[in-house]
């Protein structure tokens, strides 16, 4: 298991620096971010020179890409146009994307297994149908049209919400944007669930655990769920990556001033030190949880074992 | 039975989901409490300092927390002394500045002289990398503080700028500029207490001026909250007890916001939702001129753009411009046709002169046609219009105008569009001479001069002269009408230069933008001033 672990860590590091290195490379390939500076004029040449010096701009690329990864490697992560540091830039917008992921992933779990495990063990059923036509108009709908539609009908129309996010932005604010983030990954978990379930049902060790006479519920949670949830948890695990980094529609929609937000105006403004900063980090994220994910597997599925 | 269990399960969830909703909604709406008011914002750019700013969010917060020699009447635009006692000129080239006695910075140190001087100096001087550095290029020792080619700096001092009293220093500028006291209501000339140059991180986390708001608290990246300074001395106290500013990413966010009333204040109402936006506010939706004007210019560094009788390519596609269709179908009467190169927010007196561009302005497809065949047509058969597509709406305006070119062109392919992500790469294709045919210029102004829509834009290597335009006849004019002192002559004289520009069909105005904005019921006497930012002092909290 250690070991395993070890070879798994130090596998992150080439997809680290090729993550990184490509995003860099992108940024760069945008243009000259200092033109940007001085709104609707030309920056005059000797301050625009210094601007250049300032945010390192004004060396090689491959040079500009050694400094800032060792810059990284000791905490620094630069600074924005606006004179921020990039790190403070985190602190303030990393807690309130993990406090909406967290509410989405819930909505994952409690949602989308509860359903894919009432769907599943009643196959053919009207709530079984009922389900699945609902998940397929989930999961074809954009997110921006759900979430669009449910401010205006939760927030104006009705008026259950406020229709933005407060910069605090608490969990109780967050339940809605949690929702629209999770929607289409709630309609995939439901239906995985379901597939899984029906097919794990027929096996011989629920049949076995069936015949021991064991109560339903039990072999239900203790037998049946545990294994169909294998490749649920696969797709929870990926899916909280995806949803810190992917949550840019859905941050813009209800103002929520997390990563998404900081990415798209480092994007805007071509400001490579926050994009590729905030890239990094996602990045290590994405490789921790698809690693913990792969641990998961060996505690719930007993074949399983890392040497 | 047991079956049912599950069902309930997922229908409690849900259940739940919307019970915490809706007290989440409850909870939060009845925060603001006396005459605050709410008003939506955007990140400011660059580092919110007076010299640095040079876009409108952070111009937004210095209107509220600076006053200056000078201040521009929200109504008229006319430069208007403030903190200034005098501003006198023998010879429109030395100028002494006297400050009103009893004005203090909102942390009680008393505006001098040197608070001036100092503050200038430190925005002209090359090493504080200040963006607007080149305002204080007219002042004279300019060119030792931040030489040009980015050399080391042999003063750091402006020489030009003396203090010789505690409330009076003296300007020389570097060559006559009878309108110069005129420009000193623009943010970049605004008092810096001591505080800024003693402890400058921290006044950046929370600035300090001399207007009548003062920074309550600063959280960087999503909300600044301004109250009213009760000691303020100036005449334009402020009406309420204070503004909230809270960043927006998507101004569509912030102006459904304003419909569930969560925010008063939006100043500016998205594209999308002009056409319903006289039904959802009715009186409560402001449009009123701003001074601001898009062109399109070109690229005279490129050979085909600049030889002889391209003019008549130009006033071609001028004529093949159906102003008044675009401002009315895509912009909802938000624009309007611009008939000279200036605004209409400068007046009549100021310089503005509707029609000045005559038939060049007019949509005539016929002449159109006949202009550019006269000119020798379109260099290589076809225009493309160089556009930023990541703000505004450029991109469907770009295309209509395209849309009228080819119809009076009779020819589908004579325009098309060519966007650009972002701001910062357009802005850089600029500056490297990259463009290859027309493209998007706007020109919001500093001040409200009619020097400032001439000399920055058309004058030989000015600092938005983005085509690179160049006339000696225009720019003997321009320096003929800075060094008149008569205010009307020099007008006159600039209405002259603005003339070649016409004849030359130098850039092609489009249209004069507006300002908009849109208020909740809470709030009377909102208005925008020239700059398109609303007049907060003056609103009334209900």
């Amino acid at each position: 298991m250690g070991r395993y672990v070890v070879r798994r860590l130090l596998q992150m590091i080439p997809v680290f620096v090729g993550a990184t290195l490509l995003i860099f490379l992108m940024v760069n390939v945008m243009g000259d971010p200092i033109a940007g500076l001085c709104g609707e004029r030309e920056c005059d040449p000797a301050t625009a020179a210094r601007l250049r010096k300032e945010f390192g701009l004004d060396k090689p690329v491959w040079q500009q890409y050694l400094t800032y990864m060792g810059n990284v490697f000791t905490g620094d992560f630069g600074t924005a146009f606006n004179g921020q540091p990039v790190i403070e830039l985190m602190a303030s917008a990393f807690p309130v994307t993990i406090r909406l992921t967290i509410v989405a992933i819930l909505f994952e779990i409690v949602i989308g297994i509860t359903l894919g495990v009432v769907t599943g063990l009643r196959r053919g059923h009207p709530v079984d149908t009922t389900v699945l036509l609902i998940t397929l108009v989930v999961i074809s709908v954009p997110t921006f049209v759900t979430g669009l539609l449910l401010q205006l009908l939760l927030g104006v129309q009705w008026g259950w919400i406020k229709p933005s996010v407060s910069p605090e932005a608490r969990f109780d604010e967050l339940i809605v944007p949690g929702l629209v983030l999770a929607s289409v990954s709630l309609a995939y978990v439901t239906r995985l669930t379901r597939t899984s379930i029906a097919e794990n049902r027929r096996s011989d060790y629920v049949r076995t655990a069936v015949a021991k006479g064991l109560p339903r519920r039990r072999v239900i949670t203790r037998h049946l769920l545990r294994n169909s949830l294998i490749p649920v948890v696969t797709f929870i695990g990926t899916d909280v990556g995806a949803l810190m980094g992917g949550a840019i529609v859905t941050e813009r929609i209800f103002n929520i001033h997390g990563v998404g937000y900081q990415l798209y105006q480092g994007i805007l403004r071509q400001n490579t030190q926050t994009v590729v900063g905030f890239v990094t980090v996602l990045v290590l994220v994405f490789l921790l949880a698809n690693l913990l994910v792969d641990l998961l597997y060996a505690v719930l599925d007993p074949r399983i074992r890392y040497a | 039975m047991r079956r049912a269990t599950h069902a309930t399960w997922a229908v409690y969830a849900v259940a739940a989901a919307l019970v915490a909703t809706a007290c989440g909604g409850g909870g939060g709406s009845a925060g603001d409490s006396g005459a605050v008011l709410s008003s939506s914002w955007g990140d400011p750019q660059n580092p919110l300092e007076p010299a640095n700013t040079n876009e409108v969010q952070g111009g937004k917060v210095l209107d509220m927390i600076f006053r200056g020699l000078k201040k521009y009447n929200p109504e008229t635009g006319d430069a208007e002394d403030m903190l200034a006692e005098s501003i006198k000129t023998t010879d429109s080239r030395n100028f002494t500045v006297t400050i009103k006695d009893g004005w203090t910075f909102s942390n009680g140190e008393p505006v001098t002289a040197r608070s001036f001087v100092d503050a200038w100096n430190y925005g002209a001087s090359l090493e504080n990398n200040q963006r607007n550095a080149y305002f204080f290029s007219y002042i004279e020792g300019y060119d030792q503080v931040h030489p040009e080619d980015g050399g080391d700096q042999s003063a750091d001092t402006l020489s030009g700028l003396k203090v010789t009293g505690d409330r009076t220093f003296t300007v020389r500028l570097s060559q006559k500029f009878s309108t110069f006291p005129d420009t000193l209501g623009y943010p970049a000339f605004a008092p810096l207490p001591r505080a800024f140059f003693d402890d400058h991180d921290a006044w950046l986390s929370r600035p300090v001026g001399n207007g009548p708001y003062s920074v309550d608290s600063y959280v960087k990246g999503s909300q600044m909250s301004l109250r009213a300074w009760d000691a303020y001395p100036g005449p334009d106290k402020a009406q309420n007890g204070g503004v909230d500013l809270k960043v927006y990413t998507d101004n569509n966010t912030a102006y459904t916001d304003l419909m569930a009333g969560n925010l008063d204040l939006v100043d500016d109402v998205p594209a999308s939702q002009l056409k319903n936006v006289r039904s959802d506010l009715g009186d409560r939706y402001l449009n009123t001129p701003a001074g601001i004007l898009q062109t399109l210019a070109f690229p005279y560094y490129d050979r085909n753009w600049n030889r002889p009788g391209m003019d008549k390519v130009r006033k071609g596609l001028s004529r093949a411009i159906d102003r008044k269709q675009i401002t009315e179908t895509i912009f909802h009467k938000t624009r309007t046709p611009a008939t000279d190169w200036t605004s209409p927010v400068l007046g009549e007196d100021g310089g503005y002169k509707p029609g000045l561009c005559g038939q060049w302005c007019e949509y005539d497809a016929a002449e159109a046609k006949k202009l550019v065949r006269e000119g020798g047509g379109l260099p290589g058969g076809q225009v493309r219009i160089t556009y930023n597509a990541d703000t505004g709406s450029h991109k469907q305006w770009v295309d209509a105008v395209c849309n009228s070119i080819n119809n009076a062109l009779d020819n589908d392919h004579a325009c098309v569009g060519n966007p650009i992500g972002t701001f910062a790469d357009f802005r850089g294709q600029i500056t490297d001479r990259k463009m290859a045919g027309p493209f998007r210029a706007g020109w919001q102004m500093d001040y409200p001069l009619i020097q400032n829509f001439l000399q920055p834009l058309y004058y030989t290597n000015a600092s938005s002269n983005d085509g690179k335009w160049s006339n000696e006849k225009f720019d003997d004019l321009i320096d003929r009408a800075n060094a008149e002192s008569d205010t009307a002559k020099a007008i006159r004289t600039f209405q002259q230069a603005q003339e070649v520009v016409r004849d030359n069909m130098a850039a092609i105005p489009l249209w004069y933008q507006n300002g908009s904005a849109g208020y909740s019921e809470r709030l009377s006497d909102v208005k925008l001033n020239p700059f398109s930012v609303p007049v907060y002092d003056q609103i009334k909290v209900s």
